[in-house]
This record gives C-alpha cells, structure tokens and sequence, in this order.
C-alpha cells in the first residue's frame, strides 16, 4: 500500500490521480506527489527504519509505491567523515556522501528505481529516456531487472566507454545525431506519441521523488539530525530541491528536530544557469547553451531550476560555479585526500565548496555534507591527461633503486 | 489542428515588445497565456499555441528570430 494521496500542482495546487502525467492542464505547472503524512507519522518510526533492509527502500512508506519495487541494490551508501579533504577546505565537520557506491555507480539509480517500479505498475512495457551517460545505464539496468524493453536516446558524439555501460545490459540504444535542442524537442514528441515510461516526462513526478531518500540517509546517517550545510551538484535542480524536501519531511514527522540546513547549489563554469539567476538575485533563469567537461550537468534550461533558487533562497544557501580547471582538480584533490574517485560532478561539487568557503558562506566548524554523486570511472577522459603515467624500470632491485634511491625507505 | 505547450523566454531588448500579440496577428496561431514571469530585464511566459503544425513551427521561427529562445514546457529532458 502507498501513502502517496495524489498528484499535485506546485503552480496553482490543484490535485490529479496518480497517473503518468507531469505537467498541470490548467496551469502547465509540474506535478509533484502528494502524501498523507499524518498516517505516515503513525506507522513509521526511527526504530522501524532502523530495522529495515541497508537500501533506499528502508524508507519506502515515504515514497510514491504500491507493490513490489524493482531494486538493484540501490541506497544505504557510505557517509564518511573527511578529514583530509577537511583540512584542504578548511572545515572541521566535512562529510561526503558517496553516491558513486549505487549499482551503476552514480545517485540516479535513485530514481530510476522508483521510476522503473512506477512503470511496472502503470503496465508498461518499456520505460525510456535521453542521456549523456548515467541515466542511460541506470535506466537499462532497471529495465533488464524488470524484465521492461528499454528504448535510450543518446547523442551520437557520445564517448565509447559511456555507450558501453548502458549497452551491456542490452536495451534498445538510439544515437541521435542532432544538436541538444533538436534532441530535446525530438524527445518530447516520442514521449507524447509512444506508450512508454519516460522517465523524466511521464513518470517525472514519482521519478524526482527517487532523490529524497539521499536526504533522509544523511539524516538518519548523522544520527538522525540535519547538517547546517548541504553542497549539491545541480543540472536540472531536481536533486536539490528533493534533498530539501526529504529533509524537511523527517522534520515535520517529528524523526529529526527543525531543520536549518542551507541548500548550496554547485555547477560548472560552463552551464550554470542557476547560479546565474542567484548571482543576478532572481528566479527566472536565461536559458544558456553548455560548454564544459562535466557532461552529466550540462542542462542549459533545468526544469527544476526556478525551484531550486526557491530553495537556495528559503533555506538560507548559497550557489557558486567551479571552471573546467578546477573540475579537474577537485576530481584530483578528492580522489589524492579521501581515496574516493568521482566523476566530474563530484570536481564541480568539492571546488564549489571551496569557494563557498572562500566567500564565507560556510564556516570552519560547521557541520557540512557534500554529495558525490557519480563514480570517476565514467569520466575517466575529463583526468586522462592531467594524471602521470608511471615509469618503466626493469625487473630488478637496481633498476627500481636507481630510480626511487632512498626515497622508499 | 494541433496544440504545442512552450515556455517562451525573452532577453531585455524584447520585454516590451508585443511580441506574442504579433505572433497571433502575423500567423495562424491562437495563443493562450497560462503562467507568465516577467521583470524588468528578463521574462518567461508559459503559454500553448493552438494551430496547424506549420503555421506553428512558422510562428514559432519567427519569434525565434526576433531574439526569444522557444522551449517545450518541463524544460530540458535530455540528463546526465
Ligand atoms: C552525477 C550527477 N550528479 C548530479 C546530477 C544532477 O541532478 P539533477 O538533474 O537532479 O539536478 C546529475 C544529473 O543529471 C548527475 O548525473
Ligand atoms: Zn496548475
């Protein structure tokens, strides 16, 4: 049974049944799920989650599903407290969320979760999508586990490695040739004309909710508290603003105390729309066209970046851009200080946060999160060229000794 | 006939132009205004275009051409 009660519009409130829609037909506004969270404050309690499965679905009386979900294996990651990177950064309360540990290596098995259950559920047969990468796999994992035909666009310049970690669980994979818009449009019109599950159109609303539970795993991580700081990398801005909303929700059922995190928006030089519009003090984003290594966040017209400013702004938070540069070496700083290799979000994420720093947004003793969302394995191309390749010795103790002399012992 | 729901975003230079009245007049497209967000250097106007399929994309090339960027409701779907 779910506690989901309906879909509802966040423009003009009003409510819709639970079906693969997205936008308000009055108000063209998006649709989110609506809960009754007085039956969820009854029947779900911090012992009760504690004693569920280590998986995003411990929390699943919070999320939009009936019956059996599909579950690759997702959630429960590591919050570890970083030290190193810390003292880099100069903070004291520094902790990463790594997401790269989910079963195709990034956080958006999150929400393909929940969104392949959803597709189940309305009877679909295939559930789809466009991406540059993560999405691509996550979605044709899900699909292979659901036993669902997958259908995934991706832009014909993708790189190999990317094509390969969604084709190894054998969708259907189409490569557009075609520039980002004429993408988009395209699959606009497959969605309205196709009977499948696409997951960031028709199945958005359940989809985005996938994203929560980073929030209420932090919470429940930090022994059932909020940060004071939440650093996100932000594309479409659907991950910020359902972190919020996961935490906001474990205060209002009384699992946590008030909330007073600050929500920081971090993005690349290159595509930083939202940090744009926060600069510039609005919510209205100019739409911009993406230039920049960090692929997996080049949304030029987030769907949820007019939210994520609401939030930004509500809870007191702060935005700031990272250049292709410093993605590099905030990939090389994380990966050098914590043994944690992230792709180029998690570089956009850890040199956004220095600046954060360096701007006085974040102070030294402040207990900070920063979420590492996608594993460095997929963006190996982004570090190729700034990492040394080792030397060559000959097998014997001389040759090494003649190269590291003393410098080993 | 066909309906298309799109997000119109203007630059400063067009904010005070009638733009999407021009759009109704010049070509054979009814409009219909459903959210809009409009300050002094920047706007959005959310709104379905109501026609056939080739008097839209004209209507829709045309306003592209005067400087607004044309997008489908929801934003980008194409992700990471
Ligand atoms: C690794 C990674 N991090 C962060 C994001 C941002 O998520 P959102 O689009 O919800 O803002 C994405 C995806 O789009 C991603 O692939
Ligand atoms: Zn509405």
């Amino acid at each position: 049974m779910s506690y989901a009660t309906a879909l509802r519009c966040r423009e003009c409130g009003r409510e819709y049944p639970q079906e693969p829609i997205n936008v308000c037909e009055v108000c063209f506004g998006p649709l989110e799920v609506a809960y009754d969270y007085e039956s969820i404050a009854r029947d779900l309690s911090r012992d009760k989650i504690a004693a569920a499965p280590a998986s995003m679905w411990r929390y699943k009386e919070l999320l939009p599903v009936s019956g059996e979900v599909i579950d690759i294996g997702t959630g429960f990651t590591p919050l570890t407290k970083a030290d190193n990177l810390g003292r880099e950064l100069g903070l004291r309360q520094l902790y990463l969320k790594n997401d790269c540990l989910n079963p195709t290596y990034s956080f958006k098995d999150r929400v393909v979760s929940v969104a392949a259950t959803k597709a189940k559920e309305f009877g679909f047969s295939a559930i789809a999508c466009t991406s540059t990468g993560n999405l691509a796999g996550s979605v044709a994992a899900h699909a292979a586990r659901a036993g669902l035909k997958a259908y995934i666009f991706i832009p014909a310049d993708l790189e190999q490695g990317k094509i390969l970690g969604a084709a190894i669980y054998n969708p259907t994979l189409i490569a557009v040739n075609g520039n980002y818009d004429e993408v988009n449009r395209l699959c606009n019109e497959l969605a309205d004309k196709y009977p499948w599950g696409f997951v960031n159109i028709n199945i958005r609303p359940y989809y985005a909710e996938g994203s929560k539970t980073l929030g209420y795993e932090v919470a429940e991580q930090l022994g059932w508290r909020a940060p004071d700081h939440a650093v996100v990398p932000v594309a479409s801005g659907a991950l910020l603003v359902k972190i919020w909303k996961g935490l906001n929700e474990l205060s209002m059922l009384g699992l946590i105390g008030p909330v007073s995190t600050r929500m920081h928006a971090t993005q690349a030089a290159g595509c930083a729309p939202v940090v744009e519009a926060f600069r510039a003090g609005t919510h209205i984003i100019r739409p911009v066209k993406p230039n920049t290594i960090a692929k997996s966040l080049a949304i030029g017209n987030p769907a949820d970046g007019y939210y994520a400013l609401k939030t930004i702004g509500e809870s007191g938070g702060a935005a700031s851009a990272a250049t292709d540069a410093e993605i590099v070496a905030g990939i090389k700083l994380l990966a050098e200080s914590e043994g944690i290799f992230a792709e180029t979000a998690g570089g956009v994420v850890v040199s956004g946060l220095r600046h954060l720093v360096a701007e006085g947004a974040i102070k030294r003793d402040e207990l900070v999160v920063a979420f590492i969302t996608g594993c460095g394995l997929k963006t190996l191309e982004a570090v190729a060229d700034s990492v040394v390749s080792p030397p060559i010795i000959q097998p014997t103790l001389a040759s090494f000794e003649q190269m590291y002399g003393e410098r080993a012992l | 006939m066909a309906k298309r729901r799109v997000t119109f975003t203007f630059p400063p230079e067009l904010i005070t132009e009638p733009v999407i009245h021009n759009l109704g007049q010049q070509f054979k497209v009814v409009t219909n205004i459903r959210r809009a967000d409009v300050t002094e250097d920047r706007g959005w106007v959310v709104l379905e275009l109501d026609g056939d399929d080739r008097d839209i994309d004209e209507g829709i090339a045309w306003v592209t051409s005067k400087g607004v960027r044309v997008d489908p409701v929801g934003g980008d779907v194409v992700e990471g």
